[in-house]
């Protein structure tokens, strides 16, 4: 049996494919991922028989006919307007955000850090983003919108160094710290828009709302109609922070510190990296994506905060949390499992959901099971690592 | 006899920080002086008192801080700051509206029921975490016992059996972190979240099923009071009606809280078990040379985590608000976990905290009651969260977590 480490060494420059393999194994490679997936839903389909007596497999179905992806299939004809277009319309938003809010806690895992605080850089975001919109009336489109999505990413970016800065100071811990900003950031949010806060439409009489941004500072829709809730560019963006989440990581030196740090910060001090900088670095950069979710989302289909925005609907960088560790913190898996919960969150939203087969308020608890069991599985990677291993074991014993 | 230079040099050098800490500590009590010089009983009107007060912390802090004493120094400039404001902001409003608001009764009362399921939940997770295993998903384990505290009592139509079902649905889920976190070495922060959103998806699933819109029936069975009204009996007059305001009709579970307090405390310092649990926290792989058996204590702690967390639910659900909502926990399993850091990983020490946050708690919706500042009603329900905040930031670092918690134990 050949070490990881010795193959390198005979190999040189270029890994070998052991290696690799080897690699990817330890890793669970895609294998581990999918089966998780697959379990935590066949765990979900279980709750499903036996809690309500329903199938599953119809409710799968009507939960994957709400996403809308069944307008991909070629045979599936659609009427106009055709819904499936418009459940897909939705989907493709949700990816949006939770590709968005996905990097933002991938990136901060790679630096061994665990940014549960999405939401309040989410909630910051939104905020700015809202604000700039409102401010400065007829500064040309793109001009406002680069502002306000700036704008947004930097409040994230704040929200976010203040637990880096917190982590490495006085050592509390980001997981505690970035709950706390969350809450807080929630509150604030909330007090901003209620009735007599500085950010509440005086037109909306008492309703919790604050002033739509102004419509230069919406994103162009790419497709469907802005009635709608058509599906706005903010998709590009996101499938780009998918991309500079890779090069930064992977191609930066500022990455090469961030990853070193997460592997072993001990290590990394000892060969000349600053560890605080790069905690502070890594939770800013953190936030700073799902301060751009944020913004995405207001600028693309929302255009004014409201308070059941702020602290009903966006749970939706939690799902960035389920979205990251099952795509294993990569570009690639973020993709796949971003979209994955977009679909389940669209297809279980009671919009699209069909009452007669599964109450979509349901629904809406069990995508938050199959969630929990997702985060569950992938976080003990050793019980696939386990069992892959017992049966290599068992082929070798065979060989000899 | 004769001192050599390096020694004395040491001792002053001591006794200087010494100095300059009781300083700090004296500038964070002057900042909270500047406030409540405002308050009644003494509703000081003078806008000069608060913030010359509140500028001779700021002064202490700043003194000490340039004196390698930082965090502590900029704790009391904080809070000298802090003390100006609020103090200013309470000379300003009509003294006969902060009489309605500074009830120091009512305050006390409200702030021993924000604190009991913080009590309870902070407990849990000294267990969990003195054996070694970081107890993240204390949030979810509240919210089981929260809505199957209130569905047991709706069910059988007592609260004893909302607590026995409330305690075992958390003890079930505490056993789902522990499996993930000591058999299978999962992250054990990564387990606890999971632990929270499975609470999460099942009291959401199961509340939208069996109660729906209507919510949890109006006459779920409660956990009983304890009529301690013969206090207000004690001499002297004003001490006795005091106390029979503020705790005169106290929660059972309340109680239990308190009790918990002392009994945990003289378990987990006073008897072997409790000296075997710390070690599977400090150093298992020592224990488990001593013959301890470090899988078997991590697993009955982490339960019994599970157990005081979902104890702190069920006070939430049929002990004080009589319903369950969703989500009813609102992250005070988070502020538990913080009062148990800012406590020292002892029970004494998290009930303090746990009475800090839950006075903070009780203030905040109080604060509203002032006729200037209403418009900022929202913005008091962040006070709790901002003082865990900063009270984390503040201790982190002066506490010494057990050596071995968060870090996965492999038998050899």
């Amino acid at each position: 049996m050949t070490e990881p480490g010795s193959a390198r060494a005979q190999g040189g420059e270029r890994p070998t494919l052991a290696f690799r393999i080897a690699l990817a194994q330890r890793a669970g490679g895609i294998v581990s991922p999918f089966f998780t997936a697959l379990l935590a839903f066949f765990m979900g389909g279980l709750v499903v028989l036996f809690v309500t007596g329903k199938n599953p497999l119809s409710t799968y179905e009507a939960i994957f006919k709400g996403t809308g992806l069944n307008w991909l299939l070629p045979w599936e004809t659609c009427a106009h307007p055709c819904s499936a277009a418009l459940s897909l319309q939705q989907t493709l938003i949700q990816f949006t955000a939770l590709a968005l809010t996905g990097v933002a806690v991938a990136f901060a895992f790679r630096c061994g850090l665990f940014n549960i605080g999405g939401q309040g850089q989410y909630i910051v975001g939104t905020v700015a983003a809202v604000q700039m919109g409102i401010w400065f009336q007829g500064l040309p489109s793109a001009l406002h919108i680069l502002l306000a999505a700036g704008a947004a990413a930097l409040a994230g970016a704040l929200w976010g160094g203040i637990a880096g800065v917190l982590k490495a100071t006085v050592g509390a811990h980001e997981v505690i710290s970035t709950i706390m900003l969350n809450w807080i950031a929630l509150w604030v949010a909330s007090y901003l828009v209620t009735f007599g806060g500085p950010m509440q439409d005086p037109a909306a009489g008492t309703e919790a709302v604050s002033r739509p941004i102004s419509e230069g500072a919406q994103l162009p829709l790419l497709w469907g109609s802005r009635l709608l809730q058509g599906l706005h560019v903010g998709l590009f963006v996101a499938l780009a922070a998918l991309l500079v989440y890779w090069l930064v990581l992977n191609r930066t030196t500022l990455g090469y510190e961030v990853r070193a740090v997460g592997f072993n910060p001990e290590a990394a001090a000892y060969g000349g990296i600053d560890v605080a900088k790069s905690y502070f670095l890594a939770m800013a950069i953190s936030g700073a994506f799902a301060g751009l979710a944020g913004a995405m989302d207001i600028l693309g289909w929302r255009p004014r905060l409201d308070l059941t925005f702020v602290q009903g609907y966006s749970q939706i960088a939690f799902i960035g949390i389920a979205v990251a560790l099952l795509g294993r913190n990569t570009a690639v898996g973020i993709f796949f499992a971003g979209l994955l919960f977009a679909a389940l969150r669209t297809g279980s939203s009671t919009r699209n959901l069909d009452p007669e087969v599964f109450r979509p308020e349901l629904a809406n608890n069990l995508t938050e099971i199959i969630q929990g069991l997702i985060i569950l599985l992938v976080g003990a990677e050793t019980l696939v690592l386990y069992l892959l291993k017992s049966g290599r074991r068992l082929r070798r014993r065979g060989e000899t | 006899m004769t001192v050599d230079a390096g020694t004395a040099r040491r001792r002053l050098a001591g006794r200087r920080l010494f100095t300059t800490r009781l300083l700090a500590i004296a500038g964070i009590v002057l900042g909270a002086v500047a406030f409540w010089i405002a308050l009644p009983p003494l509703t000081t009107r003078t806008v000069a008192a608060p913030i010359a007060i509140g500028i001779v912390a700021v002064a202490c802090g700043i003194w000490a801080a340039s004196r390698k004493e930082r965090r502590l120094g900029w704790g009391a400039a904080a809070s000298g700051v802090l003390g100006i404001v609020f103090g200013v902001l309470a000379t300003r409003a009509a003294a006969d509206h902060l009489e309605a608001v500074v009830t120091w009764s009512s305050l006390v009362s409200l702030a021993l029921v924000y604190a009991t399921p913080l009590t309870f939940a902070a407990i849990g997770g000294m267990f969990s975490e003195r054996s070694g295993v970081v107890n993240i998903g204390l949030e979810g384990m509240m919210l089981m016992g929260a809505f199957f505290g209130a569905w047991g009592a709706d069910v059988t139509g007592s609260w004893m059996g909302g607590l026995l079902l409330g305690i075992l649905s958390g003890g079930l889920l505490a056993l789902v972190h522990a499996f993930f976190s000591i058999h299978l070495r999962a992250d054990q922060i990564v387990s606890g979240t999971a632990v929270i959103f499975l609470a999460y998806g099942i009291t959401g699933y199961l509340y939208n099923d069996i109660y729906g819109d209507a919510g949890t029936p109006g006459d779920l069975a409660a956990v009983p009071d304890i009529d301690l009204s013969w206090l207000g009996s004690l001499p002297p007059h004003d001490l006795g009606g005091f106390l029979e305001s503020s705790i005169g009709q106290v929660s059972l579970l309340t109680i239990l809280a308190l009790a918990l307090v002392v009994l945990s405390s003289a378990f987990m310092f006073k008897t072997s078990l409790g000296l075997r649990i710390r070690a599977c926290g400090e150093h298992p792989r020592a224990a488990d040379t001593a013959g301890i058996n470090v899988y078997g204590a991590r697993y009955a702690s982490v339960v019994m985590s599970g157990i005081l967390a979902s104890l702190g639910g069920v006070y939430l659900s049929i002990g004080f608000n009589h319903s369950f909502t969703e989500k009813m926990t609102s992250g005070r399993g988070f502020i538990a976990l913080a009062a148990l850091i800012f406590g020292n990983w002892r029970p004494s020490g998290a009930l303090a905290a746990a009475l800090l946050f839950g006075f903070s708690t009780a203030l905040a919706p109080e604060l509203e009651n002032v006729e200037s500042w209403a418009v900022y009603g929202t913005l008091f329900q962040s006070l709790p969260y901002l003082l865990t905040l900063i009270a984390v930031a503040g201790v982190i670092g002066r506490t010494v977590p057990p050596a071995a918690v968060g870090r996965p134990y492999v038998k050899q």
